[in-house]
Parts: C-alpha cells; structure tokens; sequence
C-alpha cells in the first residue's frame, strides 16, 4: 500500500479527515523549507503538498505568486526541490508528500528522470496543474511505472465524462477546487461543495480533498465534514509572507495547529 | 492539403490544451461556440460585413518601388494591414471573436496586451459592440506605449497595469488568465495572438487569414503573379499566420518568419525561439519552442518593440518550422530601425516596429535578388504608437 493510501485508511479507522498544508518550496528561504515540513507534521499535518516554484503561475493566485517569485530569487530548481524531499525523508518515512506544480519545469529535467528521482527521494504524488488528462497520457505513464501517484483536480465546471477521465488515471487522492478563481480567491461557497462532492464519488473512488479558499479554522471544519480532506495553502503562505524569518516555523506551526483542531471536530 | 490542427488541437506535437482544470469548461464552451459559428452563413456575413464597413477591408497592396530601386533587386511589396481601423491586423481577430462572445451571451470581454495594438483593437470592438471590457497590460510596456494606454481609455476599457514577472505581455496573459478564470460566467478572453490553449491558436489564424486570401487575390493583379516569397514578423506570430495560411499549399511561395534578434543573438538578450532552436516546453496553455533557463523557467526577453517582446511562439509556427515549410530568421533592434527609418524615407509610410523586422528581412535580402522576384511583406501595423520610442533612440525628447 502507499503512503497516501495508508494514510487515508488509517484516518478512516480513526474517523477523521485529512489536513493537507501547501508551502512552496524555497520560501522564505531553501534552508528552511525542510525544517518547515517537520514543523507542519508535528502539529498534525497528514500529508504536505510542496509547491514547486515556477515563473508563470497562471492558476495561482499574488500570494502563492509571490513565493514562487522569493523561492526563485534563491535559484530554487526543481531538482532542489527533489533534494529538499531526500532530506525530509532522512527522519520521517511515513508523512506523504506530493509535489505540486506547473508542468514546464518537470519538461526540462524529462518526465522519466523525474520520475526516477522522485522514487529515490521519496515522493508520492504529482500534481501538474497545467496537465490535464487529455495531455498527460504519456507523461504520467513515467510516473505510473515509478509508483508516483498522478493527483488531478477537479473544478465546479467539469463534465462528467472528463470526470470519468480523471478517474481512470488518478492514484492517491483528488483535489476537487472547491471556487471558480485562482488559489487564494475569497468566494467559497459551500452548500455547492455540499451539493457536488456526492455527485463526484458516483464516480470517484479515491478519496477527495478539497481546497482553494480556505482561509481560517471555521471554513476548515465545515469543509471537512463535506470531504476526506482540506487543502490549505494560500491561508498559510501568507503566513510565512508576513512573519520575520526568524518566526516563520512558530507562527505556521500556531496557524496549522488551529486548522487541524477544527478538522479533527469535523 | 494541409490541414491544421487535428481536432484535439495538436500541430504535431505542439499546441493542445495544457490549462489547469477551472478552465477547461470554458474552453470546450468556447470551442462549442466556435464550431458552431465560424460557418454559419448569418455569422460569417455580420463579420464580413463589419471587416468592411468598420475595419475597411479589404487592405490595399502597394509596390514600393522607390524602395526596391534603392536596394536594387527583388520587388517589394507591402500587404498594407497597416491601413485598418486601429493601425493593425488585430482587429480582424478582434472583430471576429467579439462576433462570437455576443452570440455565446458574455457581456464582458479581456484581453492582455504588449505594445498595445490588441488591447486597443479589443477596446474598439467592446465600444463597437457595448461590452465591459478590461486590458491587461504589463506596467513596463504601459510606460512605453503611454498613447495606446490612453487610447484604451479613451475607448471606454479599464486598463489594469500588472506587476508581477517581468512586467510584460506574458505576465499580462497571465493576469487575464487568472481573471477568466475567476469570471468564467460572464466574460470572453479575447486572446490576441496564435497561442493559448486551442482553439485559440486555430480561432486566431482562422480571423486573420482573411489577408493572406486577400493577397492571393491581389498579387495577380499588382504583380502578375503570387510573391516568391511571403514575410512577416513573428512575435506570438498572429499576422505571420494570417499572411502564411493561404500560402501555405503552394509550394513555390515561400514562407519566411522573422523573430525579433533584440541585441543579437549572441548577447542572449533577444525574442528569437524559433531562430535560436529553443527548447520546446509548455507555457500558457500550449506546447511550443520556449525562451527558457535549463531549469525550466521562462527567461525575459528584449526587444525594441513591445509586440514582439514574448518569450514562446504560436504552435503552429512551431509545426511549420519543424516541417520545413517556413523558415524563422531574426532581425536586431538596429536593423529594424534602418528599415523603419527607410520606409519613411523612401515610400511615406510609417510602419510599426513589429513590422519594421519583416521589413528589413526584405531589405537584407532583395538586393541579392533578380528585378523581377518579388517579396510580399505583411505590413502590420503603422508606427505611430512608437513615436516616443523611435524618438528615444534617436537622442530626441518629444
């Protein structure tokens, strides 16, 4: 089984949900990214998405263009990224970790040395959010004979047959975009997620996390009991925007801890 | 027959869809609209009839013969886009796709823009036709293209000056992006040039390949004959594919790209992909030749002029490099303006920068050629948006 099937199934045991952070790797600053990720699992983190930094991050919002833009300010390469993994690794083999981030990047390094190296390192998902199904065939076969888990999103907007695509090549978990805007947008709105979630697992088997705009602990538990998991990342870059460097792993920390006692209510 | 692209939007390998899932619903909307529409007699007639009595269409062919005797060869003569209703080929698209936002329902339009020719081409069509419509344009082509911001606003669009990256035309598309996006209900992204995600780059050919049809029909009748060869120049490469589309089937014209060489080649500093064989990769939603760092970041460009200053390139030129069918060269700033400064010299005719590249591609070549070859150039746009540029260079302060 994989990290992020166990940990999925250890959480339904349990009867909880998922709190899934997003940090962007290299933000503030590559020296803290790994000691960040320590940091998150510690006050409860289940499974951490890292963002790899890109230079046009069209479905992001300013606040995670803005630390993709400090983290490639410090020359943070994809394979630093890879690196950053390997370390975190050396003391924590059971937290999963998905990269998330823009398909270009993954093109220069080639999808198949990728994928190997994501192996190595300890990687578990990919997401590529400018990969839909219909262009990923190939691409995410490299990550298939690795065991990578593919993660796809889902929007309010997707059709069910691409919803039946996204089914069959998905592994680990999908991200359903709980607005119709970039990350960090404002506009949740709940009863739609309500009303789509159970639409969704008509033909979705995986389990189903949910983000963009989640900003606080209240709109963390009530999307929580709608899913499998919360996505939080905008909420909690911003966080690291506003601390001084030398508080950054002590405000997160308080931050992530308040999520994760409103999911655990859920 | 060449037919270009297949129904998923792929030229060979290039082109697709490479968008983050939120946009997928619009553009299979939108590729819906567009299938149903671009035959439809009733569509087809409003857009004709508007590319007529708003654009002025057809354009004009003119010999510049004092030109061509000067440089001593090939003749050259100019596909005068420059003649439209805002100064360029982009409202041929503008006109086309705002056609098509009425019809889907989209009271509001979007667009990004470089030196601003597409931004105003879009401003016009949003008052033509009683839309909302918002420009977004990167902060450091707004400061060199100050009359086109103002001619935006003068046409009723809000301009939003965008920040981020290197404050240019592919962090503008960026912002419009993330705009669709968040008002997908509402709003038409009226993309300016041959990228994107399909169906843009076909949609986008398709509406401005009414000049190279026009061309086909006229060069008879100037020259006798069609062009030995057709140039343009080549930023996303929108005009180059409306010029080239109905050339592309005949053999015996060829097709000549021109990128912008910014400082040379060799300094790096320059928006040449295709001259330069870049790496191919995937950016704003299709996969073409890329400016790129080994990295996979996407690299500033430079260039004189703001419309060619974009670090990728349509997929279709992409695909007719690699088949061999056109051939992609680059001119430096310096060379541009010698042939701007030419043009007005010796025909009367102030061309836009953008332009002024294909141009002295012509100027390189034709005095290497026989009197009786000639060369079509696409003559894209007038130059009087770049006034305070050519001024700049030249140690004058307007």
């Amino acid at each position: 089984m994989s990290r992020i099937q166990t940990t999925f199934e250890k959480l339904k045991q349990r009867d909880r949900k998922a709190l899934i952070p997003f940090i962007t790797a290299g933000d503030p600053h590559p020296a803290s990214t790994v000691a960040l990720m320590h940091a998150l699992v510690e006050v409860g983190a289940d499974i951490i998405e890292l963002g790899v930094p890109f230079s046009d991050p069209m479905a992001d919002g300013p606040t995670i263009q803005r630390a993709s833009e400090r983290a490639l300010k410090h020359g943070v390469a994809l394979h630093d990224v890879l690196d950053m993994v390997a370390q975190f690794r050396g003391q924590d083999s059971s937290t999963p970790v998905v990269l998330m981030g823009y398909g270009n990047p993954i093109e220069a390094m080639g999808w198949e040395h990728f994928a190997t190296r994501c192996a190595q390192v300890g990687v578990d998902g990919v997401l590529t959010v400018d990969f839909p199904p219909e262009e990923s065939h190939e691409a995410f076969g490299h990550l298939h004979r690795h065991g990578i888990d593919p993660i796809f999103l889902l929007a309010p907007t997707t059709s069910d047959a691409r919803i039946a695509q996204v089914a069959k090549l998905a592994r680990g978990y999908v991200y359903y975009v709980s607005l119709k805007g970039v990350t960090g947008a404002g506009n949740l709105d709940l009863t739609a997620i309500a009303g789509r979630i159970p639409h969704l697992r008509q033909h979705i088997s995986l389990p189903i996390g949910v983000g963009f705009g989640i900003r606080d602990a209240a709109t963390a538990r009530a999307v929580a009991q709608l899913c499998d998991g919360v996505v939080v990342g905008s909420r909690i870059v911003q966080e690291i925007e506003n601390s001084k460097e030398q508080n950054v792993v002590a405000n997160v920390a308080k931050l992530v801890k308040e999520l994760k006692a409103a999911v655990d209510q859920a | 027959m060449y037919n270009y692209p297949d129904s998923s939007g792929h030229f060979g390998p290039y082109g697709g869809i490479y968008v983050a899932e939120t946009l997928m619903g619009a553009l299979e909307e939108l590729n819906a609209a567009y299938e149903k529409y671009r035959h439809d007699p009733e569509f087809v007639a409003e857009l004709n009839d508007d590319l007529k009595h708003f654009v002025g269409r057809p354009s004009p062919i003119y010999h510049a013969k004092r030109w061509s005797l000067q440089l001593g060869g090939a003749q050259i003569y100019l596909k005068r886009e420059d003649l439209n209703h805002t100064g360029a080929h982009k409202v041929n698209n503008t006109v086309g796709q705002a056609l098509l936002a009425k019809r889907m329902g989209k009271p509001r339009v979007i667009a990004e823009t470089g030196a601003g020719q597409h931004g105003v081409a879009t401003a016009t069509v949003a008052a033509r036709y009683g839309m909302e419509c918002v420009v977004y344009m990167g902060s450091a082509d707004m400061q060199r293209q100050a009359q086109n911001v103002y001619r935006m606003k003068l046409l009723g669009a809000t301009v939003v000056p965008v920040e981020s990256g290197s404050k240019t035309l592919k962090d503008a598309l960026n912002e419009a992006m993330r705009d669709w996006v968040t008002n997908i209900e509402n709003t038409f992204y009226i993309i300016g040039t041959v990228a994107g995600p399909h169906p843009y780059p076909m949609m986008v050919r398709d509406f401005n390949s009414i000049v190279g049809k026009e061309c086909v029909v006229q060069m008879p009748e100037m020259a006798g004959r069609q062009p030995d060869a057709v140039i343009a120049c080549v930023g996303g490469g929108s005009n180059a594919m409306g010029v080239f589309y109905s050339y592309i089937d005949m053999p015996g014209v060829k097709l000549i790209g021109v990128e912008a060489g910014g400082h040379g080649i060799a300094s790096g500093q320059h928006a040449a992909p295709l001259t330069t064989n870049s790496k191919v990769g995937v950016l704003h939603g299709n996969r073409t030749y890329l400016m790129q760092d080994e990295n996979g970041q996407i690299i500033e460009t430079h260039s004189i002029s703001a419309g060619l200053d974009y670090p990728g390139v349509g997929p279709e030129h992409a695909w007719l490099k690699d088949s061999g069918r056109a051939e992609y060269v680059a001119i430096n700033d310096d060379e541009a303006l010698r042939a701007f400064h030419d043009l007005c010299h010796f025909e009367g005719i102030i061309p836009a920068l953008e332009s002024s590249h294909a141009l002295a591609y012509a100027a390189k070549i034709a005095p290497g050629m026989a009197k009786d070859k000639v060369l079509l150039v696409n003559l894209s746009g007038r130059g009087d948006k770049d006034m305070a540029t050519v001024a700049r260079v030249s140690g004058i302060n307007l």
